[in-house]
């Protein structure tokens, strides 16, 4: 163009050089926007077909993939809750040729009678959208799916398709527990992360399964597959697979579970047994159970309503909800509260004439023997179940220094780690009693908290609590259902663990447990009769919970009331007592004295965990008892 | 300095006293610097491509009001940065060049990575920003800054200086990595050194050192930008990997024919089959909505404003301004040839957004600020000596 060997700066020719440059630029410019055209214009009009016809053809959807919900299993590993697949016969009407033909060859496959084939004819019919598959049977057993799998080329149009149930092996037995899932509800829909939920129709509704529902359910996948216009899926695209639940093992001991079930023999009420030194909850029972499969699959109303109606309340969760007054078996733990609060001392005695009065009231208040215990130190007042000590000693107490030593075992909270729906029962005060019944606190009502009646209530799980606190020597540990979460181990020290009870002689937890020994073993205990051939050394109380008040000095037989208006039988208990390593609490509903009846339950738990052998007889059992009922000893 | 410039934006203009209606109405343009024609033009595609944004964001008004702030931002900085004068402009070129190339330092050192890359960097709590965009400015600038001072048509001395000037930012942001964005970076100074007039040997002797790179730059990039040029060259060698966005655009395009499915009513794009539909890949909405009609009027309106920036350009009165103005109208013109190209499967994936349609804030900020100094290039031209 020009000479490159110039030294001047040029405006013009600058300028110059610039326009032309600048024009090619333009002439390039409108070059390559007409390629660009041009290669729209081969899109959208010559080939405008093609792609109209795929464009119809592909459809990307994008399908949820549920997760695999978390399997949860007993101490030991045995299986409690699985995913049973379940297999479901469909058809696509729209992909059979000839509807009769396939109806007919079906039933002769899955070889079931031939009326089936009108009922599948009738279901097939059913008004679906075009090419959604219709269902004709469900839950199909392995062979027929086996037989459907070979014959699947003479049966265009119809499929298996698999669904994941969650199936409880023991239901009955585990029930409360366990809890179980169901399908999601308009409120729960509401609050749930839909993404994380994703074609998921099912969540915890109760117990462990409501508690870990996060754990359990894990995250939603997604996957991508390409359909035809009519939604059909052609392929699979992509996929972002589920993070399935994580597993759960539970503290739960499934035979100790199976046989405090069993020992309670489909009577009202509950065991609860604790590891004491690990908090772990080896069995926690209400009875009756019911069969928590049929909330999984959607339970019918008249089964429902069945269940609601039945008066033994078969729903209701006793071991976490049920309130019952503790009756006697509290009084080691005010024998305790009365030497941490110096009100009485180990080796002092009172006298028992048979009944207690306060100062300047008349009214007596009875010990359970008409005629009195006589002469009665700390220890026999626990093994002989003395009242009199106890109304003396709530009495020096007062309600406030009972209260406050009480909670400290956990009455009237929430103990719990992991209980779903857990009731934290009462522990009275004056300040509740002023709250509920803008009332003063009496002292007489004092004396009747003293011996676990009035306003006091427990649940089986709080008392059992209590005694695993009790005979870990005040060490506390929160009871839990978890022992590990996938990887996890749940920590032994909790967060939010109540305090450790500690007394200033430590020989006085030894005077206690002495006392609570001889109710088995000692000569005048309550439950002597359930220390014969005992292997190992253990504390125990009895208790009875009045179901309601009788009249002062009105003496009643309970075979003459109403089977359900029959006291509750009550028994807590711990073994050995050296190194314990069980702790239970037994309720029976109406079962009339608690040293009869409660007690051999209490020994069966510790025996069965304790001992090598197998597992106790409990029909020997159950014959024993029938024998002690008519003699009750005491309360 | 600037600011005197900003001040002296507002007073009454000496030169032009206005006699008509009519010069009054230019007299204002004036006054405020801006070129009505390219104003017009660019508040027009703004306004359709908001519109496309609203089909292709699922009909969610909040991206489309989202995006309307930021138009608002840029519309703001493209007026600011039209009051300097071209003479501040070229002040500040050295300033902005190396105060970028520390920053893309800074993002190797101390960058956040996002998506496999390091190219954002943030100071906690102030900005969170890409170097890489105001390199976007600031490259050709510099160039353009450079090659004025020297005689042109640029000498093989100045071409060396001019390319160290360019390579050390390219390569630091090829490294981060962000390889559209270093090419464009590139393609920014590469268009102020053809319009100084590089001579066609030079050009001829560079195209074919290029040519004998290729395989070296093959060896350099990553496997996933292997598999982007590997996938352009044959779409169904992955048809459910990287070459899905391909097959899937072309077929959104092409299903739209030459009048479109109309607005929303696109089966491919409102079925969400694409994962960038909003983003990179708005035209296959635009063509299946608004078929080849939409399509040539995108373009047209595209086209007007390149020739009307390509005119600015040649009536700036130095060499400065016009390199800078030349170059940034063909840098816009490459965003739209690449996107467009990219999504009709002409041009391989490229991560490259259609100016002032797609979905993003930095991107419109960058080239409206880029039309701000052209706009100043232009409207300060007659405070210059004659």
């Amino acid at each position: 163009m020009r000479n490159p060997r110039h030294n001047l700066k040029s405006p013009e020719q600058e300028l110059r050089i610039f326009r032309v440059r600048a024009l090619l630029a333009a002439v390039i410019v409108f070059a390559l926007t007409g390629l660009l055209m041009g290669r729209l214009a081969y899109l959208q009009v010559v080939q405008h077909e093609v792609f109209t016809t795929r464009s119809e053809k592909n459809r990307v959807r994008v399908e949820p993939l549920p997760p695999t919900r978390g399997l949860i299993y007993d101490r030991n590993g045995v299986l409690l809750a699985e995913n049973r697949p379940t297999y479901n016969l469909t058809l696509v009407r729209e992909r059979v040729e000839d509807l009769d033909a396939t109806l007919t060859r079906l039933v002769e496959i899955l070889e079931l009678p031939e009326e089936e084939a009108a009922a599948f004819r009738v279901r097939s019919r059913q008004r679906q959208r075009p090419f959604q598959p219709a269902l004709l049977m469900s839950d199909l057993d392995e062979g027929q799916i086996a037989r459907l799998a070979v014959n699947r080329h003479l049966l265009p149009g119809v499929e298996v398709e698999a669904q994941l149930l969650r199936y409880y092996p023991d239901a009955e037995v585990m029930a409360h527990a366990l809890g179980y899932v169901g399908r999601i509800n308009a409120e729960e829909l509401g609050r749930l992360d839909p993404g994380r939920y994703a074609g998921t129709h099912f969540i915890g509704k109760s117990g462990v399964e409501r508690f870990y529902e996060e754990a359990l359910h894990g995250q939603a996948g997604l996957r991508k597959v390409e359909t035809n216009a009519r939604g059909r899926v052609l392929r699979e695209l992509g996929r972002n697979d589920p993070v399935p639940g994580k597993d759960l093992t539970l503290t739960l001991d499934k035979e100790m579970q199976a046989l405090a079930y069993e020992l309670l023999d489909g009577r009202r009420g509950s065991i609860v047994a604790i590891a004491p030194r690990t908090g772990e909850i080896l069995a926690m029972v209400s009875a009756p159970g019911f069969d928590s499969n049929q909330f999984v699959t959607g339970i019918d109303v008249a089964s429902y309503r069945g269940l609601q109606e039945d008066l033994d309340l078969p729903l209701y969760n006793r071991a976490i909800r049920g309130h019952y007054p503790p009756g006697s078996t509290i009084k080691p733990f005010l024998a305790l509260a009365g030497l941490a609060e110096g009100v009485i001392t180990p080796g002092e005695t009172i006298y028992d004439p048979g009944y207690f009065q306060l100062p300047n009231d008349s009214r007596r208040y009875r010990n359970w023997l008409r005629w009195g215990h006589g002469r009665v130190d700390l220890e026999r007042s626990i093994a002989v179940s003395n009242n009199t000590y106890y109304y003396n000693l709530a009495h020096e107490l007062g309600i406030d220094r009972l209260h406050t030593n009480m909670t400290a075992f956990g009455f009237g909270t929430r103990v719990g780690h992991d209980v779903f729906g857990e009731s934290a029962a009462l522990m009275p005060s004056r300040d509740w009693k002023r709250e509920r019944y803008n009332q003063p606190w009496y002292p007489g009502e004092t004396l009747s908290v003293g011996i676990g009646q009035g306003y006091w209530q427990v649940t089986p799980l709080q008392l059992a609590t209590a005694t695993a606190v009790l005979a870990n020597r005040g060490d506390w540990v929160r009871p839990r259902l978890a022992r590990r979460l996938g990887e996890e181990e749940v920590p032994v020290a909790l967060p939010d663990t109540p305090e450790d009870i500690r007394l200033e002689n430590e020989a006085w937890w030894d005077r206690v447990f002495s006392g609570m020994e001889k109710v088995i073993s000692g000569n005048e205990g309550t439950a002597r009769r359930t220390g014969v051939g005992l292997e190992y050394r253990m504390g125990g109380k009895s208790g009875t919970a009045q179901v309601f008040s009788l009249g002062q000095d009105q003496k009643y037989n309970a075979e003459e009331l109403a089977e359900r208006l029959r006291d509750h039988a009550l028994f807590m208990a711990f073994a050995p007592l050296e190194d314990p390593q069980i702790a239970v609490a037994v309720i029976v509903e109406n079962a009339g004295g608690g040293s009869t009846h409660a007690a051999h339950l209490a020994r069966a738990m510790t025996d069965a965990w304790l001992l090598e052998e197998e597992e106790p007889d409990v029909e020997e059992l159950r014959e024993a008892m029938e024998e002690d009922d008519g003699s009750v000893a005491g309360n | 300095m600037a600011l005197n410039d900003l001040t002296r934006a507002w007073r009454p203009h000496p030169v032009r006293p206005p006699a008509s209606g009519m010069s009054r109405r230019r007299g204002l343009w004036e006054r405020v610097h801006l070129d009505p024609w390219l104003f017009g033009m660019l508040l027009l595609l703004m306004a359709a491509g908001l519109v496309v944004l609203y089909s292709a964001s699922g009909q969610r008004i909040e991206t489309v009001m989202a995006q309307g702030i930021r138009f608002g931002v840029a519309l703001g900085v493209m007026v600011v940065i039209a009051q300097f004068s071209p003479a501040t402009l070229l002040r500040w070129a050295l300033p902005a060049y190396l105060v970028g190339v520390m920053l893309l330092v800074a993002v190797e050192l101390v960058g956040d990575m996002g998506m496999g890359a390091r190219r954002w960097l943030t100071i906690p709590g102030v900005i969170r920003f890409q170097p890489s965009e105001m390199m976007k400015l600031a490259m050709p600038l510099m160039v353009a800054a450079y090659l004025s001072r020297r005689e042109l048509p640029p000498r093989l001395k100045d071409l060396l200086a001019c390319a160290v000037i360019i390579g050390v930012p390219v390569v630091l942001i090829a490294k981060q990595p962000d390889l559209g964005t270093s090419l464009l970076v590139a393609a920014a100074a590469v268009f102020v050194v053809l319009l100084a007039g590089l001579s066609w040997r030079v050009i001829g002797v560079l195209a074919a050192l290029a040519a004998a790179a290729l395989p070296l730059l093959w060896m350099n990039l990553h496997d996933y930008q292997r598999q982007r040029v590997l996938t352009f060259l044959d779409p169904n060698s992955d048809p459910l990997g990287s070459g899905w966005n391909i097959i899937q655009s072309t077929t959104a395009i092409g299903s739209g024919g030459v009048f479109g499915k109309g607005w929303l009513e696109g089966t491919q794009s409102q079925l969400e089959f694409l994962p960038e539909r909003h983003t990179d890949f708005i035209v296959a909405v635009l063509g299946e909505e608004f078929g080849l009609v939409g399509m040539l009027a995108f373009l047209l309106l595209y086209l007007m404003i390149v020739s009307r920036g390509l005119w600015l350009a040649a009536e700036a009165q130095d060499t400065f301004g016009r390199l800078v103005a030349g170059s940034i109208i063909l840098t816009f013109f490459i965003y739209v040839f690449v996107n467009v190209g990219m999504v009709s499967g002409i041009l391989p994936v490229v991560g490259v957004p259609l100016p002032l349609v797609s979905y993003g804030g930095t991107s419109s900020v960058t080239l409206m600020a880029g039309f701000g100094i052209l706009m100043a290039i232009n409207a300060h031209r007659r405070l210059l000596p004659r």
